[in-house]
C-alpha cells in the first residue's frame, strides 16, 4: 500500500511539474508570436519603445535576456524556495515560497492575491460539491429503484432541464427570486467563515445551490443508470435471497457497488471545479480564484494568470491523486503493488 | 470453388511422412505481474510449457483439461494470435516462425479458429453474410460466384438457411450462432481449424447437432481439427488423438481409444473418474479419485512433478522414495506404448476405473 | 381473508402437506414481444431428505422456477400464481415481508456463477456472517466464529485467516463452497442449488456435489439441483424432473428416468449425450431443432415440434391436443405424452435403449 502511495505520488509530482513547464513556456513564447516582449506582460504597461535602452535594461533587470531554462529556473526556485523581488527603484520586497512572484498592476504579490480569493473558491466548490453529491446521488437511487414509475420520470426530466440551464441562466434567476423578489437573503456578499459564519452561509447559499443544481443533475443520471445495471447483477440476488431486508439490500449491496465509479468522477469534478468558478464567480460577485483569473486576463497581467493556472492544475492533480488512493480502498480487485 | 482459396505457397511436395501441423516444445510465458517501485517483473506466467504434438491431415486432436491448464493458450500460439515464447511450430512442412507476412496471411487462411462464445465472437454489428464473408474480403479471395453465392452455399452447408444473409447474429440461437462461427471458419477451407471449446455453451441437444456437423465437415473437406474441451465424454466421441494438460504441460498423449481404455498417468485417472455418467447405478458404486487442494500458480509451479501436489497416487500408494523422486526430479513425456506418451514417474493402469467406463454392457 | 381452520400445514381435506408443495405454479412475463411463459402449470410435491433433480435445457424455466420458490419474483414485473407450500407456509401470496424472513432461514440458495453471485466489495467472510445475522440475534463476533466453522466445514482450509479474502481471491471451487457456507449457515430445511457446478471443471464439480451430498444428509434437508447435465443428475438425486418449454414432461425416482424413460423428450436427451460409459457411437443422434419459444408455445404438446414420434399417435393429436401429465408404467412416474404407455415401454425397450 506504501508503494502504490508513493508510486502515486511521484507521478502527481512529475505531473505537475510538466504542468508548470509547460505554462511558463506558453507564457514566455505566445508574447513573442505577437512580436511582443513578455516583459510588457510582466510588468503592465511601459512607456519605453521597444528598443529603447531603457527597456533593454528592464528586460535585464527582470533576467529576460537569460536562456529560456534559466528564466524557468528563477521562476521554479521563488515557488520552491522563495525569492526577493525588485524593480529597482521601490524597496525590495521579500517573497518568501511558495512565491508566485509579483503583479506589478495590483502593486501585490500574487501569493497574496491567491490566498485571498482562494477560501472563496474554495468553499464555494465544496459546499456545492456535498450538495450535488448528496441530491444527485439519492435522486438517482430512487429513480433507479422503479425505473419507469412516476418518481423516476419526474427525476430524470428535472435532471435533463437542470443539465440544459447554464449557471448564468439559473444564478441570475435565483438571485432575481431570493434577493431582490422574496428578500429572503438580502446581502449576499462575501466575508470569511472566520469572521462572520453567517454571513459567510448567507453569501454561499445560492452559488451552491446553483452549481449543485447542474452537476447534481449529471450526478443523478450517472447513479440511476449505475444503480439499475447493480440491482441486476447476480450479487443483488444472492443478498435477497439470503433474506436481507430490502432497504440493506439496494444500500449496503446496491449503492455500495453503483457509486463506486461515482467516486472517481466526483473527484476530478470537483478538481476541474475549482479552477473554473469564472462564471458562477461573476455572477454572485464573488471574489474568488476564477475572478482573479478573469480579471488578470482583461489587464495581461501575467504573473498572476501563471501562479492561478499552475494552483488550478495543482489541485487537480491532488484530487486525482486522492480518487485513486480512495479507489484502491473501496475497491479491493484493484490490484495495489 | 476453384482452387484460388488455398494460395499458400506450399512446398512442392510435403514429405509424406510429416504431420499437417507439428508443435515441438512450444512455451508461452506471460509477463508477471510488476512489483516494486521500479516496476519489476515478477516471475513470468507459465501458460505452456514445453509441449508437443502433432496433427495429421483430416484428424483431430482433442486438448484436455482444467480451466487454467494452458490447452486454450495453446490453441491460440497454433493459430498465430498469441507468438510462442520458444519452440517450433510446423505447418504443412514449414517452420511458421520464419514466415513473411506476405505468407503470414496465406498461412491465417489456412488455419482458422472457432470460439466458445457464440454471443461475444460475433460482431453484433455485422450481418451474417458480413461476418461469413470477411475471409474473403480480407484475403482478397475472389470467388467463382462471388463472395455471397459462396456465403450463401457455406451458410446451407452448416445448417442455416441462406436467405438469413443479412439477418444479424442477434436473431440467432446460441446453436445457430455457434454454426454462423463454423461457416466463417471454413469459408477459405482451411487444412485445420483450432476448435476451442465450441459446444461448451450449448444445450445438450443442440450440443449433439454441432458435433455430427463438425465431423461431417471434417469427412467432407479433410479439415484437421485441434478440439480443445473440458468435457472428456465429447472429446472421445470427436477426436482421434488426445492429449491430457495440466499446468501447461501435457500429462499424457494417446490415441482415443488407447487413452479412454488403459490411461496410466494419474491426473487422467482423476479427470475421468470425475466425469458423470448418466447411469445411477453405476453412480452409486463407482470410486471416485477426488483432487485436493487447488491448482497451482502456473508462476510458481511445483518442483519436480508438477502433479505431485495434487496426486492422488502420490499420497496414497508410493513409499518416501518415490515421493522423493516426485518432488524432485522433473518427469519426461515417455512413450510407453507406441503413441502412447505419459508424463509421469510412475504410471501405471488403474483397476476399477476403466471397467466402469469402456465397456458398452449395461449394468 | 379467511382463516384456514386447520392448521396449515393440511391439506384441506385433511391429509398433510409434503415439506415442500408446489401447485400448478405459472410464471409469466409481460414483454414487448408478447407474454413470454416462462413456467406454465408445474406441480411437485418434495420431503425433508430427498434430493430431487430438475433438468431442462436453457429457457426451459428451471432456474425461474427456483427464484419463484424463493419469492424473488416479488417486485418485479412477473405474474406469478399457483400454490408454494413450505413447511405449511403459502408463498406465492405472502407478502415480501414474509417470505424474506424464510429466505436463508428455512430456504438457502445457491447459484451457478459463484463469482458473479459474491458481492466484489465484501469479503467472503462479511458475507457469510452477514447471512447469519439477519436471522440470528447474535453479536458479530459470534456471527464471524459461526462463519468461520461453518467455512471449515465446507472444507476451506485456513478458514480464519481466508474469512478476510476477497471473493477475487477465491478459486472457482472455493468460491462455490462458500455460497454453500453461505447458504447454509441457518440451516435451512430446503436448498436449491441452481446449476451449481456448471461453470466449474469436472475435478471440482465432483468435490462440490459430494459437499452438496454430505451436507445434506447431515441436515436431512431438502435439495432441489438444477442441471442441464443428466450425469450430474445420476450421481445426485433421488428423484427427477424434467422441464420442457416450461412444463414438466416427466417427472419419478431417478431409476425410472434412466432405465425406463417415457417422455420422447427425455429419450432425446439422453440420446444426444456423449457417454462414457458405453462404446463410442459413430454418431450422435441430436434432438433435431431448437427449443419453443415461450411466446408462441406450440400448440398440443409442447414438444411435438421436434419429438420424432408424433406418427405414433392417431391423427393430430399431437399438435392439437395439450397432453395431461399421467401416470407412467410405475406409480409416481408421470408423464406428458399422448403414446399410451404399454407402447412407449415398448419403443424405449426396442428402438431407444439398445442404441445409447
Amino acid at each position: 500500500m506504501i508503494r502504490f502511495i508513493a508510486v502515486r505520488l511521484l507521478g502527481a509530482i512529475v505531473v505537475v511539474w510538466l504542468v508548470s513547464v509547460v505554462t511558463f513556456l506558453i507564457f514566455q513564447i505566445v508574447p513573442t508570436l505577437s512580436h511582443t516582449s513578455p516583459v510588457y506582460y510582466y510588468i503592465g504597461k511601459i512607456p519605453f519603445p521597444p528598443d529603447s535602452i531603457q527597456m533593454k535594461a528592464l528586460t535585464h533587470r527582470f533576467g529576460f535576456d537569460l536562456p529560456l531554462y534559466a528564466q524557468y529556473w528563477h521562476f521554479l526556485s521563488g515557488i520552491l524556495f522563495g525569492q526577493t523581488i525588485t524593480d529597482g527603484v521601490s524597496t525590495p520586497i521579500q517573497c518568501s515560497a511558495p512565491c508566485f512572484g509579483y503583479s506589478f498592476r495590483q502593486h501585490q504579490l500574487v501569493g497574496t492575491m491567491m490566498a485571498t480569493a482562494a477560501p472563496v473558491t474554495i468553499s464555494m466548490c465544496i459546499g456545492a460539491a456535498i450538495l450535488w453529491l448528496i441530491g444527485g446521488v439519492a435522486v438517482g437511487t430512487f429513480s433507479a429503484l422503479k425505473p419507469g414509475s412516476l418518481v423516476d420520470r419526474v427525476g430524470m426530466t428535472g435532471s435533463l432541464a437542470a443539465v440544459s440551464l447554464p449557471i448564468f441562466f439559473t444564478g441570475p434567476l435565483l438571485l432575481l427570486i431570493f434577493e431582490y423578489t422574496l428578500g429572503v437573503l438580502p446581502d449576499v456578499s462575501y466575508l470569511p467563515i472566520t469572521q462572520d459564519p453567517a454571513q459567510w452561509l448567507r453569501s454561499m447559499i445560492l452559488p451552491w445551490v446553483s452549481l449543485a443544481f447542474l452537476f447534481g443533475a449529471l450526478y443523478a443520471r450517472l447513479t440511476r443508470s449505475n444503480m439499475i445495471e447493480t440491482m441486476g447483477e447476480d450479487y443483488i440476488r444472492t443478498a435477497r435471497a439470503k433474506g436481507l431486508s430490502r432497504p440493506t439490500v439496494i444500500v449496503r449491496h446496491g449503492l455500495r457497488a453503483a457509486i463506486t465509479p461515482i467516486v472517481t468522477i466526483f473527484g476530478i469534478d470537483l478538481g476541474t471545479l475549482v479552477g473554473s468558478t469564472v462564471i458562477t464567480e461573476t455572477v454572485f460577485n464573488l471574489r474568488g480564484l476564477g475572478y482573479l483569473s478573469i480579471q488578470a486576463i482583461q489587464q495581461s497581467d501575467l504573473p498572476v494568470i501563471l501562479g492561478v493556472t499552475i494552483i488550478a492544475a495543482v489541485v487537480l492533480v491532488i484530487a486525482n491523486f486522492i480518487v485513486d488512493i480512495l479507489y484502491a480502498f473501496i475497491d479491493p480487485r484493484v490490484t495495489v503493488y | 470453388m476453384t482452387n484460388q482459396t488455398t494460395a499458400v505457397s506450399t512446398p512442392a511436395s510435403t514429405p509424406r511422412s510429416e504431420p499437417l501441423l507439428s508443435v515441438r516444445g512450444v512455451s508461452k510465458y506471460f509477463p508477471g505481474g510488476s512489483s516494486g517501485l521500479l516496476g519489476r517483473r515478477g516471475k513470468p506466467i507459465k501458460a505452456v510449457d514445453g509441449v508437443s504434438f502433432s496433427v495429421e491431415q483430416g484428424q483431430t486432436l482433442g486438448l484436455v483439461g482444467e480451466s487454467g491448464c494452458g490447452k486454450s493458450t495453446t490453441g491460440r500460439v497454433i493459430s498465430k494470435l498469441l507468438e510462442p515464447t520458444s519452440g517450433e511450430i510446423r505447418f504443412n512442412g514449414r517452420d511458421i516462425a520464419g514466415l513473411k507476412p506476405r505468407e503470414m496471411r496465406a498461412y491465417r487462411s489456412e488455419i482458422q479458429m472457432i470460439f466458445q462464445d457464440p454471443f461475444s465472437s460475433l460482431n453484433p454489428r455485422h450481418t451474417v453474410g458480413t461476418i461469413v464473408g470477411a475471409p474473403f474480403r480480407i484475403q482478397g479471395v475472389k470467388p467463382d460466384h462471388g463472395i455471397k453465392a459462396e456465403v450463401q452455399s457455406m451458410m446451407e452447408r452448416v445448417g442455416l438457411n441462406p436467405e438469413h444473409y443479412n439477418r444479424y447474429p442477434h436473431e440467432f440461437s446460441g446453436g445457430q450462432r455457434q454454426r454462423i462461427g463454423i461457416a466463417r471458419a471454413l469459408a477459405l477451407r482451411p487444412k485445420l481449424i483450432v476448435c476451442d471449446e465450441p459446444v461448451s455453451a450449448l444445450d445438450v441437444s443442440v450440443q449433439a447437432q454441432v458435433v455430427n456437423l463438425l465431423e461431417d465437415l471434417q469427412q467432407e473437406f479433410g479439415v484437421a481439427f485441434v478440439f480443445i474441451a473440458h468435457d472428456l465424454s465429447v472429446v472421445r466421441h470427436i477426436a482421434d488423438r488426445v492429449a491430457v494438460m495440466y499446468l501447461g504441460k501435457i500429462m499424457e498423449i494417446a490415441d482415443r481409444d488407447t487413452l479412454y481404455s488403459e490411461p496410466l498417468h494419474p491426473y487422467t485417472h482423476a479427470l475421468m473418474s470425475a466425469v458423470p455418467v448418466p447411469d445411477p447405478r453405476k453412480e452409486r458404486r463407482r470410486e471416485r479419485i477426488l483432487l485436493t487442494g487447488d491448482l497451482p500458480s502456473p508462476s510458481n509451479p511445483p518442483t519436480g512433478c508438477v502433479f505431485h501436489t495434487r496426486c492422488q497416487k502420490f499420497r496414497e500408494e508410493l513409499t518416501d522414495v518415490q515421493q522423493d523422486r516426485c518432488r524432485t526430479e522433473l518427469p519426461v513425456l515417455t512413450e510407453k506404448t507406441p503413441g502412447h506418451e505419459v508424463y509421469c514417474h510412475f504410471p501405471a493402469p488403474r483397476a476399477g476405473l476403466t471397467d466402469l467406463l469402456k465397456t458398452g454392457v449395461p449394468a | 381473508m379467511t382463516t384456514p381452520l386447520l392448521a396449515p400445514a393440511f391439506r384441506a381435506d385433511g391429509s398433510k402437506r409434503p415439506f415442500l408443495e408446489v401447485k400448478d405454479l405459472r410464471v409469466h412475463f409481460p414483454t414487448a414481444d408478447g407474454l413470454v411463459k416462462s413456467v406454465d402449470g408445474l406441480s411437485f410435491e418434495l420431503e425433508r431428505g430427498e434430493i430431487l433433480g430438475i433438468v431442462g435445457e436453457s429457457g426451459s424455466g428451471k432456474s425461474v422456477t427456483s427464484l419463484a420458490i424463493l419469492g424473488l419474483h416479488k417486485g418485479s414485473n412477473a405474474m406469478v400464481t399457483g400454490e408454494i407450500w413450505l413447511d405449511g407456509r403459502e408463498i406465492v401470496a405472502a407478502t415480501e415481508e414474509e417470505v424474506r424472513d424464510l429466505r436463508g432461514s428455512e430456504m438457502g440458495m445457491i447459484f451457478q456463477d459463484p463469482l458473479s453471485s459474491l458481492h466484489p466489495f465484501y469479503s467472503v467472510g462479511t458475507q457469510i456472517s452477514e447471512a447469519y445475522l439477519v436471522h440470528t440475534k447474535v453479536s458479530k463476533k459470534d456471527a464471524k466464529a459461526e462463519a468461520i466453522r461453518m467455512l471449515e466445514k465446507v472444507g476451506i482450509p485456513n478458514a480464519p485467516n481466508r474469512y478476510n479474502d476477497y471473493p477475487h481471491q477465491f478459486s472457482g471451487g472455493m468460491r462455490q463452497r462458500a455460497m454453500i457456507a453461505m447458504a447454509l449457515i441457518c440451516q435451512p430445511q430446503l436448498l436449491i442449488a441452481d446449476e451449481p457446478t456448471t461453470a466449474l471443471d469436472v475435478t471440482v464439480q465432483a468435490q462440490i456435489l459430494e459437499l452438496i451430498k454430505e451436507l445434506h444428509d447431515e441436515l436431512n434437508s431438502a435439495v432441489i439441483l438444477i442441471t442441464h447435465d443428466l450425469g450430474v443428475v445420476a450421481e445426485t438425486c433421488d428423484k427427477v424432473l424434467v422441464m420442457y418449454g416450461g412444463q414438466c414432461v416427466e417427472k419419478g425416482l431417478v431409476d425410472d428416468l434412466f432405465y425406463a424413460p417415457e417422455m420422447p423428450y427425455t429419450w432425446g436427451l439422453l440420446r444426444s449425450m456423449p457417454r462414457m460409459d458405453r462404446d463410442r457411437q459413430t454418431r450422435l443422434t441430436p434432438i433435431p431443432g431448437s427449443p419453443p419459444s415461450l411466446i408462441n408455445v406450440p400448440s398440443g404438446c409442447v414438444f411435438n415440434t421436434r419429438c420424432p414420434f408424433t406418427d405414433r399417435v392417431d391423427g393430430d393429436k399431437c399438435r392439437t391436443v395439450h397432453p395431461d401429465l399421467q401416470q407412467g408404467a410405475t406409480p409416481g412416474h408421470e408423464v406428458r405424452c399422448h403414446i399410451p404407455t404399454a407402447q412407449r415401454q415398448e419403443i424405449w425397450l426396442t428402438e431407444i435403449s439398445p442404441n445409447l
